[in-house]
């Protein structure tokens, strides 16, 4: 899987601009690198319903984030106690990273899963559902309360949007 | 292995992005960052080397298929992480209109 690989080192440069740019603009152009590279990587890892869906929200969250930071740019500020701050940070990642790759050595190898629930799902799917596609067939049928439960957050969500942008109906 | 390491190393950056920086709109994208390798992670937990993608055929039998639990769970998880996105940028587009800044150390005072 070498080209995964250079994908991943492309997606966390892509990450490194984003967080470093010094306008806002250039910083959110460097995110819709990183996520079309996700949807990339998502087929050459055999998941093309996962790249559709993750190009298309990508195009639609680089649009909002435009619309959040036009003409709006500002000068960064560096008071404070930078120095320790910056070293706390880096500790806890050192952390975090060095406990994770202690963590990693339990997980089944790249390439090798375990499929215990999965299994069943590959070799009953076509047969218990009718859908050709087994990852429609686990959303829409096998699991299709979490997908109830997605439209609903997706409808709550919404309203917030709406309820937060709306213009009218704030009078003094 | 290697491959998990570089991705739980995209999440340490999207951290550190949500720690370390003052304005909002890089705390939106620290979030976004975490948010995609952790829907990589997952993804690469279920890959089976040599697999094919999980669609059934109506001339052949597929033998061999890589895991679709992890991408029927990701599916839904995209679809929320761009409703949260989009919650999160309209507040801060008000709080911008409100106080006229992004910078979260000068976001102090109550203004009923």
């Amino acid at each position: 899987m070498f080209e995964l690989q250079v994908l991943l080192v492309f997606m966390i440069i892509g990450a490194l601009i984003a967080v470093k740019a010094k306008d806002l603009l250039s910083s959110v152009i460097a995110v819709g690198v990183v996520g079309l590279g996700l949807s990339l990587a998502f087929l050459i890892l055999k998941a093309p319903d996962l790249a559709i869906a993750q190009l298309v929200v990508e195009i639609l969250c680089v649009i909002i984030l435009i619309r959040a930071t036009i003409r709006k740019d500002l000068p960064f500020s560096t008071s404070g106690r930078w120095f320790f701050n910056t070293f706390i940070t880096f500790l806890f990642m050192a952390v975090l990273l060095g406990f994770g790759y202690y963590c990693m050595r339990d997980l089944p190898q790249f390439g090798k899963p375990i499929m215990k629930v999965a299994q069943h799902f590959v070799n009953q799917g076509l047969r218990e559902t009718g859908a050709a596609n087994l990852v429609s067939s686990v959303v829409l049928d096998y699991r299709a309360y979490d997908t109830l439960g997605e439209a609903t957050i997706l409808f709550t969500a919404v309203l917030g949007v709406l309820a937060v942008m709306r213009k009218i109906g704030r009078k003094r | 292995m290697t491959v998990y390491f570089l991705c739980l190393v995209l999440f340490c950056i999207g951290l550190y992005c949500i720690v370390r920086k003052r304005n909002l709109i890089k705390i939106i994208i620290g979030i976004a960052i975490m948010e995609y390798s952790v829907n990589l992670f997952f993804i690469l937990i279920g890959y089976k080397i040599g697999g094919r993608a999980p669609i059934h055929s109506s001339d052949q039998t597929i033998l061999n298929m890589v895991d679709p639990l992890p991408q029927a769970l990701v599916l839904t998880a995209i679809v929320i992480g761009l409703a949260v996105t989009a919650l999160i940028a309209a507040i801060a587009i008000r709080v911008y209109e409100k106080y006229g800044t992004f910078d979260i150390t000068k976001i102090r005072k109550l203004k009923g």
